[in-house]
């Protein structure tokens, strides 16, 4: 069994009391609570405070470019099934510039998981609006309020056919790494919403704002994640404001509509010439 | 006897000229001649004037030449755009609904005849095209049986009554021109030999295969889609997958996921998709992950001419991307190289870990040529580079893999996904040895210098030289990609007018390779540099690598047609005598 020091990489540069902190948390213990290694597991991710979690994190990572941590990923557990693959990034990495791979991400259902790390506002580049931003939310680049109705990421993921959409909050890690977890376990693209709070450029959607709103869904009884429009119309309700598993589809991964989709991974087969297979596929030329 | 003949169909997109065309061709082929193509379409789906022109030949032809000796003119439209590159002699089979007669126009003899009725007679007005083709066999010396094999390959899952009904389309067409009594071409025999007929992008992406690429992702867009669409079909076979992407940013991007996977991987575009990967090639290129691009070049800027042909990308391929990016730009000239170049890309790709850009474009990558067939010494010997085993990892013992280990060659080792001990990220942001990100100014230059650095030891023959034995010639041609065919041809008629002139076509265009090809710039009275772009993107390349700039007549052509040998010969002698 691996422990959790071996899931440790760089030393974070996050400001103290940022949300991505739990959220790497999260990631790293639902490793170990699925049994996982680091090599393993493959964290792909975007550019953003968010995305640096693939070098604080010690596994299999690959640091890609703003919005497009998703196709990475997809690539990466289509060649190599052994993999548990996550993608990760921010709300503008992925609601934002990412925002089309993000809904084929969802409707193509490659076995990945997509962590979202939601604070509303642009971290890196030092807080400019972003795609969740609340309509009127004052930034650096809506000085008279955001004009644009937020992305609502919930509603999005539901719509584009993601078969698994979640949502958790950074101050609540447990229930956060459950969550992650059980996305892991999904077979198909889950989509964990993640409010990670932005403790020095967003000062609405704080830790308290968040422990004020949310509604866990456990709370309520007759909840039943496999109900799509029990999902829409709780998501709706409540405005977003929700914590736990919205949404589960049984639906079949992406990679069970390929032909002959082999079983060994992509990439552990050995690459030997096969002259006598080469030889029929030119003689459709002759 | 004639060593070569062209013959050339045209009529009405979506009317089945293509697979007519094509029928002849493979014919032709399985004859043993050696067949160049050229397929003329507009940008729609159904109607507008489109032909197939092929050359058979019984040596060695990359282009389909300037004249036809048989055309099939289906419409008024294929006879008023063909019948001036008709060769003396010749003969034009005219669709006429009207009155048949035979007539003499532009030194050819124009047999009109009612294709649709003879088609009809046979009870079905469908076979037409088929009618006209056998029309033409006679014409050409071939006999309609020696379809028979083709259409039953062709059309035998439909039944044998469709197998039957062509074969007799095309014996009615035969007889109805043998009847006039004019004498047919006679093309001299050769002996039948083991070849194949196929595109550039068919070659390619069987050439991929045959590397063991295993997977693709791309977006469509003409002229590259047939290399997805053959993997789609293809790739499964050999255990790989095809994906396509939402658009050409995933396309490369699933590529390179894929090749820091461990996989080998390919992404096909052509100029507007190419322009939307750059940001990514310079993630390939950081991060040392090998992906290979395809880039068949059609008409830009914008979407610009969707359809037509031009060599417009050259810059771009060469210098797209922000910050300086270790990449290798290889560019085949003909199918078979499409064909052996695969496997060389995707050998560079893993050997110096970047991405390697192919430039196709759009005749190379759509018309067919015979190949001979395939051999294992066709394809380097897959290369996997410095790629470590588990084991080596193992012995490594590091917790934290040096995935950017700075080594002596800039090369450094790499471990893949799912290797115990290779545990490391990879970083499209500056980064230690480790892969985490720095901004150091020692480790940045250090890293710069071995991303930039590793390519200074690649070293390739450029280009190949076309015109006889290796030697200084007062006119020195150059070129690059599919004009390959006609350069050569125009060489030789220059060698034959007693012309001192050769050709040196450019192979690979980054990192530039000088070697022997200064020496025959140096040495050149005149340099020739034949492109189908606007600006002379070629010329510009080599003005400034070989420092010749002063020597370089351009000949440039960008109205979406390749060169005709006629085009090339007039620009020259308008050059010479603006020289002299
Ligand atoms: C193509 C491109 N455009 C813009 C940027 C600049 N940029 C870096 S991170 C970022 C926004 C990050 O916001 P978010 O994804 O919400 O992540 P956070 O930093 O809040 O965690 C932007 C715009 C970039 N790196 N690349
Ligand atoms: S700027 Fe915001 S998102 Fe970025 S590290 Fe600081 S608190 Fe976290």
């Amino acid at each position: 069994m691996a422990k959790l020091k071996e899931f440790k990489g760089d030393t974070p540069t996050w400001c103290p009391g940022c949300g991505h902190y739990s959220v790497m948390a999260g990631i790293q213990r639902a490793c170990l609570g699925l049994g996982l290694e680091p090599h393993q597991v493959a964290v792909i991710t975007g550019i953003g405070c968010s995305g640096k979690v693939s070098e604080y994190m010690r596994c299999y990572g690959f640091h890609t470019l703003h919005g497009r941590s998703l196709p990475v990923a997809q690539a990466v557990k289509l060649v190599n099934r052994n993999l548990k693959v996550i993608a990760a990034g921010g709300d503008g990495d992925g609601y934002g510039i990412g925002a089309g791979h993000f809904v084929h991400a969802a409707r193509r259902n490659v076995d990945i998981t997509y962590v979202v790390m939601d604070n509303q506002i642009y971290g890196l580049t030092k807080g400019q609006t972003s795609p969740t931003s609340r309509q009127g939310f004052v930034t650096k680049t809506s000085p008279e309020g955001a004009g644009e109705r937020e992305v609502k990421p919930l509603e999005l993921a539901l719509g584009a056919g993601a078969s698994f959409v979640a949502q958790a909050f950074a101050g609540d890690i447990k229930r956060l790494t459950e969550l992650i977890q059980q996305g892991m376990e999904h077979e198909g693209f889950a989509l964990i919403n993640v409010f990670s709070p932005c403790v020095t450029y967003n000062k609405v959607n704080t830790y308290d704002y968040f422990k004020e709103h949310l509604l866990d869904l456990k709370q309520m009884e007759d909840y039943d994640p496999h109900d799509l429009a029990q999902a829409y119309a709780t998501v709706l309700e409540r405005q977003g404001l929700v914590q736990g598993i919205i949404y589960k589809e049984d639906r079949p991964a992406y990679h069970t509509f390929l032909t002959d989709y082999p079983d060994q991974p992509i990439a552990e087969q050995n690459l030997v010439r096969d002259d006598a297979r080469l030889q029929q596929l030119w003689s459709e030329f002759k | 006897m004639k060593t070569e003949i062209t013959f050339k169909i045209g009529g009405q997109q979506g009317e089945g000229i293509d697979s007519t065309g094509e029928v002849l061709a493979v014919t032709l082929m399985q004859q043993g001649y050696q067949i160049a193509s050229y397929k003329h379409f507009a940008s729609r789906i159904k109607g507008g004037h489109t032909y197939y022109h092929i050359r058979a030949s019984c040596d060695k032809v990359y282009y389909w030449g300037d004249t036809t000796d048989i055309l099939v003119a289906l419409d008024q439209e294929s006879y008023e755009h063909n019948i001036s590159a008709m060769s003396a002699g010749g003969y034009v089979l005219m669709a006429t609904n009207q009155e048949e007669k035979v007539a003499e126009a532009d030194g050819c003899t124009v047999l009109y005849v009612n294709f649709t009725r003879l088609a009809e007679e046979l009870g079905n007005k469908i076979i037409r095209n088929m009618v006209a083709l056998g029309a033409a066999a006679y014409l050409m010396g071939l006999h309609y049986e020696l379809f028979k094999p083709l259409v039953e390959k062709k059309f035998l899952r439909k039944g044998q009554a469709l197998v039957d009904l062509n074969i007799s389309a095309l014996k009615a067409g035969y007889e109805h021109v043998q009847q006039l009594g004019l004498s047919p071409f006679q093309l001299a025999p050769v002996q039948s030999q083991d070849q194949a007929l196929l595109s550039g992008n068919e070659a390619f992406a069987f050439g991929a295969i045959a590397a063991g690429c295993r997977f693709l992702s791309a977006y469509p867009i003409t002229p590259a889609s047939e290399i997805m669409e053959y993997m789609k079909s293809h790739l499964p076979k050999v255990g790989g997958v095809a994906v396509q992407a939402e658009d050409e940013l995933a396309g490369i991007l699933m590529a390179i996921g894929a090749g820091y996977a461990g996989v080998r991987a390919l992404t096909s575009t052509s100029g507007p998709g190419f322009s939307l990967k750059t940001e990514a090639i310079g993630l390939a290129g950081i991060s040392e992950t090998p992906v290979v691009i395809v880039n068949s070049q059609r008409g830009g800027p914008g979407t610009g001419l969707p359809t037509k042909y031009e060599q417009g990308d050259l810059n771009t391929m060469l210098y797209a991307g922000h910050g300086d990016i270790p990449r290798i730009v290889l560019a085949p000239s003909t199918v078979e190289e499409c064909l052996t170049m695969a496997s060389l890309a995707f050998n560079l790709a893993e050997r110096y870990q970047c991405p390697v850009i192919v430039a196709l474009d759009l005749v190379l990558s759509l018309n067919k040529q015979t190949c001979p067939d395939f051999r294992a010494e066709h394809f380097e010997p897959i290369d996997r580079g410095k790629l470590l085993s588990e084991a080596e990892l193992e012995a490594l013992g590091e917790f934290h893999f040096k995935r950017y280990r700075l080594t002596e060659d800039g090369i450094s080792p790499r471990a893949i996904p799912g290797q115990r001990g290779g545990v490391h990220p990879a970083n499209s942001n500056e980064h230690s040895e480790t892969g985490h990100i720095t901004e150091l100014p020692e480790m940045r230059q250090a890293m710069m210098n071995k991303r930039l650095g590793k390519l200074t030891q690649f070293k390739m023959r450029g280009y190949e030289f076309i015109g006889g034995e290796e030697r200084s010639v007062q006119t020195l041609f150059v070129g690059f990609g599919s004009t390959r065919g006609v350069l050569t041809e125009v060489v030789k008629d220059l060698q034959d007018q007693g012309e001192d002139a050769g050709l040196a076509h450019i192979k690979v265009l980054y990192p530039f390779q000088a070697e022997g090809l200064s020496e025959l710039a140096r040495q050149a009275e005149k340099i020739v540099v034949v492109e189908n772009n606007w600006s002379g993107q070629l010329a510009g390349l080599l003005a400034k690598e070989l420092q010749i700039g002063h020597k370089i007549h351009k000949i440039c052509k960008a109205d979406g047609d390749p060169f005709t040998k006629a085009d090339i010969m007039q620009h020259y002698h308008q050059l010479v005598k603006e020289v002299v």
